[in-house]
């Protein structure tokens, strides 16, 4: 049975790549990944604004008070340099482009941009065999429309591609008017991959102190149909490749995504749940499937249930939410 | 330019140079001297060697005690070793500094000569610690510059070998110790060619080996032991000569020039000066000036002071000389002269008498003091001392640099006598500490002194405070090496970073006719003149400045740099000074912005580049009108109202007029009125808290926490409200059994609030209708000013509430008693001075306080001001600061005399019984002083007695009002920090607990010596960074609380006001009734923990909930009960240690420099969190075992 697929460019041994989590924060974690089957790692990502925040506060609290009283010129001692910024990020990813064969993606998520080139020839230089934009911007501003939010994405990664030689990525939400034509036009501004989609930020409130709290909840396998939609809707319409994210758990939910298209599909969710060696279970819960569906190789399913493909591609739009109901009353009231 | 040129300060010459030829560093901090071990320790975890090839080994110990035994052992194990001390440090170290001398052994002690305390404590320079190691039999080796700090390191070290005896060499603290100078670096190659190995293996067979047993340091009796005194002599005798040599050897090999008395100035001078260290520069500065000027002067510049070569002083004073002044920068009361003038005075009589004076009579000498506590020394004193010699009869013992108004010792000098070259730059800046002022300007001296081919030379004045503290920088270049060790007099150039500063201090007083003036004004270019006040004004049109503006605060908000506008006062002032062509300058700038901040991440240098285009852009000259024309006057430094002494003393400090002070203003022995912080009004904050009163639910917890006690609380009767001001707030009080119409207010003090914010973080009332918003909010306090100080004058009048009507075991009740301890200059948020000011409100009224030195002795008693302050009726803390090492012993000291004085009361109540009445008589001495009412109860006994025996003639009588007050229960405490009481107090803490005595102990941990810069303690946990812990501490926090608790009769408490203030309230009124000794160990978040001090208290929270600071009393009583002592009031730890110690820089930063190294520790640390939480709870879950005590019951 052949899982080989084309990624962004890159050969993969599987579609599978986990996606940006805490698994690869440590060579160790991605060795690990890598040892049960990984066929690439996005690493965690890098934000430029944590970073800048970071750096900031160092720098604060290290010199607080200092040159101010007579005994104390300062409050600690001179350690140098210190590992700040992205040298520890671009450092892991040297040590990791070391200790695996499968290619390491770099995941970077800006907001100004000097920090999405700057960062991404840094990951470039480290060794990564591509880039991953983790577009994550939430408009909050009143006054910009969807025409600047959308340039502003389509800025991003030509500017990052120019900067670049390896592949670059571009993870979005799913938050656009006209989410073909976005694709379009990031396929038309040089993507080399985009991935559906990001799980937005979404802050949670506590009750008990009357605070905005971050929360994020691991995704479930229902979480699964907006990507598969957009997936099956964009295959065969875009040059770019596709990977799929949120909502992978089983075998089966891999499939799927290939069925609608995607040349890769990513999973954190259950990883972080069942462990790394779910990665293997994966892998295997895939090969059952295609094994009892006769299927020789990935490259065969990947697409064969797009809206190009499938016999009614109406079934993608609305006729098809009609179609979904329609079976849920039978389903029930039978 | 030579390529070894570096602008370093003194410490960091000294400490260079004796890195590199010893083995073993000795050290324990104390200032001015602390930077020396901070640089040695540090260049050993960077794995720098010495120029043998090894890493020195530098260890802290407990004490200048310990280390100075360290130090002995290590030498008499044969190591080249040394160490750095000052002051007291120095003190404690004589004993063994007269073994090691007894033994010619050799060493160099590097000594920044920092006064000793005597009627008050001072870290400022002066010889009164050099000199009082006179009689050790150390040679003494003084240095006049940071350049002769580095030379005079290496030939003190030469020398103490050559010759066996121990060398001290010494600078001036802070003049010498913390210039930043041009400095030629000596190289390794020029070290060696200095170092004799020969000598050094010599050394190093003289150290003890079981190889080839001797034993050294045996008892001798009267039969041998003058004898052996004797032994040592002709060591002392060679050792000048040989020291002469080393310094011949040391021109040899790198150029500059030394001799053991140095003669400068007219080869025919007739008058002529001598004197040891910094002020010997400006003395030579001065006598330059006067001999062009054709007066026939010199100055003796002593660098050998011991042993003292009368040979080669003759040899110095040229045969012309009719006049010698001497000066001692220290003082011997009693003495018939100081030191220095007294060696002088016997070495030219023995002369004289022997017939070997080179000049033609005996020359008339006399002697004065100058520069005690880095007096400022300058020219004009120099030149009023040369003067004096001119005069028939010339005034012997005098003092210069002050003015004695009581015995007349002091000369008159010419304030504005003036020897600064023209070609030097001299720059002043009025800074804020935590405005970057003084990082800045040290950043432009180093890029004009390593980049360009001047000399450069900078010297930086602070004060005392800890936030909000002013800083005056002093910046000289040049193109020839500066000699000016004094403050500048006539500046070319003065910025003021801060507007405010020109309604309270007279910034432009040194600046000369024709100097720039960089001011950075919030107003524009517009409105900045009116805005400045009326006689600043008219200086600056008659100094014809030349006038610029830039509103930086602008500036670096834009550039997200906040409140520091360092880098854009630094670019301005390279725009128009005119040091370096503009565009050099900028680039040069940029340079030492990559420098300094590259390591620290790029955005930081951005943020920089960014302040520095936009300080161009924003600057701007402002032509000077004719004629002043503002409204605003200077305000007076206090208020009307303040007390004679404050008016007359206290304010001229606050002015930076105390200079000019006379000896008559000031106490005989040191004793200052308290309560004077109030007098202050210090305005440091933009910001002030802002009481909701609907909200607020009248808890007490805002000034429960208040570090600096501006948040108060009333209840008082409606009554009362008639008067109040316009926008006083006032809501009926919540609370049980309240009567009829009682009111309640939270009021700020707005001039005295810092802003720290640590009410609004701990308000717990928060609105339904608007998340976020709570009964206190910070706001600006432009808008409100006027009327909340209204409503302070107003609230302060309100009356307080009455002691006896309030249950002190309550927070919500204690928010009513009157804080004794009030507006510190600790910093912004301390995490201490709550627990102190809780103490004051608790027992103040009553209590004496023996206070370690350190922070808390520092915003505790530092002049101008204290915090510690007085009740309505006069009654306050008696507050006192002996030293660092004592603190407990001192205090028990108290103890004992309160415990003597009541039983010696009592006896004389007893015997007077018949005059007093029985029934008071009986009630006097058995009542019961447990409740505040009982305390009452007394004090009215004790004035009924008083008056009943007052008129009696009776020397019993008379005794018994002297001791009389006694009679009320006293509350004795100990104060300090972790550094005093984990490390160099421990001895005597631990002995004071053991003594079963009633002292109360209150340690405020750190876990740092916060005071000194945060050098590693005993408390330092483990994974933490700290000084002298560069590299993580490796090893566990001491647990002072367990090691007290092993006694058994210890009252223990470990307390954290911010993770339980209810439990820290209880663990001080038990402390205090316990009849015993007891220890109270505070949780005190820190600046030096690298923490926005504003989260301190949940901090504080977090340490608890991982286990880390578990709270608990240990109660002694509880256990004579039958009951376990020991209660455990923590929970199970709920988060992991790293959750609380990643918030902090202290650790965080580990993980930034050395990951593995910082995941590895903190592995350790998690694990000391478990392992003692185990055991506590273990020890806390067992039932008392039946004691034999208990059984027959």
């Amino acid at each position: 049975m052949n899982l080989k697929t084309e990624y962004m460019g890159l050969s993969l041994k599987n579609p599978l790549v986990p996606s940006a989590s805490p698994l690869s924060e440590t060579v160790d974690g991605i060795r690990r990944m890598q040892d049960a089957g990984a066929a690439a790692i996005v690493m965690f990502s890098i934000f430029e604004e944590q970073i800048q925040h970071d750096e900031k506060a160092l720098d604060h609290l290290l010199s607080a008070g200092s040159e101010s009283f007579p005994e104390a010129m300062s409050y600690f001692p001179d350690l140098g340099e210190y590992q700040v910024g992205p040298n520890q990020y671009i450092q892991l990813i040297g040590e990791a482009v070391q200790a695996v064969d499968i290619p390491i993606i770099g995941s970077l998520n800006g907001v100004s941009h000097e920090g999405w080139i700057d960062y991404a020839k840094q990951i470039e230089q480290a060794g990564a065999k591509g880039i991953e934009l983790n577009a994550y911007y939430i408009p909050t501003d009143p006054t910009l429309n969807g025409e600047q939010v959308e340039t502003m994405y389509i800025d991003v990664l030509k500017a990052v591609k120019k900067a670049v030689r390896i592949p670059v990525a571009i993870k979005l939400s799913p938050f656009f008017s006209a989410m073909a034509n976005m694709a379009t036009r990031l396929d038309a501004a040089g993507a080399d991959a985009l991935v559906l989609f990001n799980r937005f930020y979404q802050p949670d409130f506590d009750l008990d102190h009357l605070e905005v709290v971050p929360n994020l909840d691991l995704s479930t396998s229902a979480e699964m149909r907006l990507p598969l939609l957009w997936i099956a809707v964009l295959c065969g319409k875009i040059n770019a490749s596709m990977a799929a994210t949120t909502g992978v758990h089983t075998g089966e939910d891999i499939a799927k995504y290939l069925l609608a298209g995607a040349d890769a599909v990513m999973t954190t969710s259950a990883l972080l749940q069942h462990g790394v060696g779910h990665i293997a279970t994966l892998l295997n819960e895939l090969m059952a499937w295609m094994e009892s569906k006769e299927y020789e190789s990935v490259e065969q399913m990947k697409g064969a249930m797009s809206q190009q493909s499938v016999a009614n591609p109406a079934a993608f739009e609305r006729a098809n939410y009609i179609k979904a109901l329609e079976e849920y009353k039978t389903q029930y009231d039978a | 330019m030579s390529t070894t040129r570096t602008i370093i300060d003194g410490n960091e010459a000294t400490a260079y140079m004796a890195h590199k030829i010893n083995e073993v560093c000795a050290i324990y901090p104390i200032t001015p001297s602390s930077n020396m071990g901070e640089w040695a320790d540090q260049w050993s975890s960077e794995g720098r060697t010495n120029i043998w090839g090894t890493i020195p080994d530098v260890v802290e110990l407990q004490s200048e005690g310990g280390a100075s035994g360290a130090v002995h052992g290590a030498l008499q194990a044969g190591a080249l070793t040394t160490t750095f001390t000052a002051s007291q440090g120095l003190l404690l170290m004589i004993p063994n500094m007269h073994k090691i001398a007894g033994e010619l052994t050799s060493t160099v002690f590097h000594v920044a000569a920092r006064s000793v305390a005597s009627q008050a404590l001072s870290i400022f320079g002066d010889h009164s610690d050099v000199m009082a190691t006179r009689t050790t039999g150390f040679a003494l080796l003084a240095s006049c510059s940071v350049q002769e700090a580095m030379d005079m390191a290496l030939i003190a070290q030469a020398a103490t070998l050559a010759t066996r005896v121990p060398f001290v060499h010494f600078f001036d603290g802070f003049r010498t110790s913390h210039e930043v100078s041009t400095v030629e670096v000596i190289p390794d190659e020029q070290i060696r060619a200095m170092m004799n190995d020969e000598q050094v293996l010599a050394h190093r067979a003289r150290g003890l080996s079981p190889e080839r047993p001797v034993v050294r340091g045996t008892a001798q009796n009267p039969d041998v032991f003058f004898q052996g005194r004797e032994t040592v002599n002709s060591y002392y005798l060679n050792a000048p000569d040989l020291v002469q040599g080393v310094m011949d050897q040391f021109a040899d090999v790198v150029g500059r020039k030394y001799k053991l008395f140095d003669y400068f100035g007219a080869p025919d001078a007739e008058r002529i000066v001598m004197l040891m260290a910094s002020g010997a520069e400006t003395a030579h500065e001065t006598v330059e000036f006067l001999q062009a000027q054709g007066e026939k002067v010199g100055v003796i510049k002593v660098r050998l002071y011991r042993p003292f070569s009368e040979k080669h002083l003759l040899q110095a004073i040229p045969k012309t000389v009719k006049a010698i002044a001497v000066l001692d920068r220290t003082k011997e009361p009693g003495a018939n002269g100081e030191p220095l003038y007294k060696d002088v005075v016997t070495a030219l009589a023995q002369a004289a008498a022997d017939g070997t004076l080179s000049t033609a009579g005996m020359p008339r000498i006399i002697g004065g003091r100058f520069g005690l506590s880095s007096k400022e020394f300058n020219p004009g004193m120099v030149k009023g001392v040369l003067d004096e010699l001119k005069k028939e009869q010339p005034k012997n013992h005098f003092t210069i640099g002050i003015h004695d108004d009581v015995t007349h010792t002091s000369l008159d000098f010419d304030s504005n006598f003036n020897t600064e070259p023209d070609e030097v730059v001299r720059a002043m800046f009025y800074g804020l500490g935590s405005d970057g002022t003084v990082g800045a300007n040290k950043n432009s001296i180093k890029i004009i002194g390593t980049e360009t081919d001047n000399f450069a030379q900078g010297y930086f004045v602070y004060d005392s405070k800890k936030a909000g503290a002013q800083t005056i920088s002093h910046l000289r270049f040049g193109p020839a090496p500066i000699h000016s060790t004094y403050l500048i007099q006539s500046a070319n150039f003065v910025a003021c970073h801060q507007f405010v500063f020109l309604l309270k201090i007279d910034v432009l007083k040194n600046a000369r006719a024709g100097a720039v003036f960089l001011l950075n004004s919030p107003y524009g270019t517009d409105e900045t003149w009116d805005r400045i006040p009326r006689p600043v004004q008219e200086e600056m049109i008659e100094k014809n400045l030349k006038f610029y503006v830039i509103d930086a605060y602008k500036v670096a908000k834009e550039a997200g740099m906040g409140g520091r506008v360092n880098t854009i006062m630094q670019t301005c002032f390279f725009a128009i000074s005119g040091v370096l062509p503009r565009d050099e300058a900028i680039e040069k700038i940029k340079g030492a912005i990559r420098k300094t901040y590259g390591r620290k991440g790029e955005e930081i240098v951005k943020m920089n580049f960014n302040a520095v285009e936009q300080s161009l852009a924003n600057l701007h000259e402002v032509p000077l009108p004719d004629r002043a024309s503002g409204t605003l006057e200077m305000p007076p430094a206090v208020p009307p109202e303040a007390p004679e002494f404050v008016q007359r003393v206290t304010a001229e400090i606050m002015a930076r007029r105390g200079d000019e002070l006379p000896v008559s203003a000031l106490p005989v022995d040191g004793t200052y009125p308290s309560a004077t912080t109030q007098w202050e009004r210090r305005n440091i904050s933009l910001y002030v808290p802002v009481w909701d009163e609907d909200l607020c639910i009248q808890c007490g917890n805002c000034s429960l926490v208040c570090p600096h006690a501006v948040i108060r609380a009333k209840k008082y009767d409606a009554a009362a409200l008639t008067d109040a001001p316009a926008t006083f707030k006032s809501v009926p009080y919540k609370g049980k059994a309240v009567s009829e119409g009682t009111r309640y207010t939270i009021q700020c003090s707005p001039e005295d609030c810092t802003g720290c914010g640590l009410c609004v973080e701990v308000c717990p009332a928060k609105s339904k209708e608007q998340a976020g918003r709570k009964a206190l909010n910070m706001a600006p306090k432009e808008n409100r000013f006027d009327a909340e100080c209204e409503n302070w004058a107003f609230f302060k009048e309100l009356p307080d509430v009455d002691r006896q009507s309030l249950n002190l075991a309550q927070i919500k009740d204690v928010q009513f008693t009157r804080p004794l301890f009030e507006f510190s200059g600790a910093c912004a948020g301390c995490g201490e001075t709550p627990y102190i000011k809780m103490l004051s409100q608790l027992f103040g009224d009553r209590a004496m306080v023996a206070n370690a030195t350190g922070c808390s002795s520092i915003y505790g008693g530092n002049l101008p001001t204290t915090p510690w302050s007085c009740d309505a009726n006069g009654r306050g803390p008696a507050w006192s600061n002996s030293l660092f090492e004592d603190n407990a012993e001192f205090g028990f000291g108290f103890r004992l005399t309160v415990d003597k004085h009541r039983k010696y009361a009592e006896e004389l109540v007893e015997k007077m019984k018949d005059r007093i009445g029985a029934a008071l008589a009986d009630e006097l001495i058995h009542a019961e002083q447990k409740t505040e009412a009982d305390i009452a109860a007394q004090r009215e006994r004790v004035a009924e007695m008083k008056k009943k025996i007052q008129g009696l003639e009776s020397p019993e009588a008379q005794q018994l009002v002297s001791v009389a007050d006694q009679l009320v229960k006293r509350s004795i405490w100990l104060l300090g920090g972790d550094g005093w009481a984990y490390d160099i107090g421990y001895g005597g803490l631990d002995h004071v607990l053991a003594s079963g005595r009633n002292v109360n102990t209150l340690v405020l941990d750190t876990e740092v010596y916060s005071n000194t810069g945060g050098q590693a303690s005993k408390a330092t946990p483990r994974a933490a960074v700290a000084k002298f812990a560069a590299g993580g501490k490796p090893t566990g926090k001491k647990d002072l609380g367990m090691l007290a608790m092993c006694y058994g009769n210890i009252y223990v408490a470990k307390i954290s006001i911010g993770a339980n203030p209810r439990h820290a309230l209880r663990a001080f009124l038990e402390a205090e009734a316990y009849d015993g000794p007891s220890l109270i160990i505070a949780y005190s978040h820190c600046i030096a923990h690298g923490i926005n001090l504003q989260n301190g208290l949940e901090q504080q929270k977090r340490a608890v909930q991982c286990g880390y600071w578990p709270l608990f009393t240990y109660n002694p009583d509880l256990a004579k009960a039958g009951k376990n002592p020991l209660t455990l009031t923590s929970k199970d730890p709920s988060i992991p240690l790293k959750d609380y110690a990643y918030n902090e820089i202290r650790y965080k930063m580990l993980t930034h420099s050395k990951p593995k190294e910082a995941e590895h520790l903190i592995k350790l640390a998690q694990s000391d969190v478990d392992s003692r939480w185990a055991m506590y709870k273990k020890w806390a879950a067992e039932s008392q075992p039946e004691s034999l005590d208990t059984k027959g019951a």
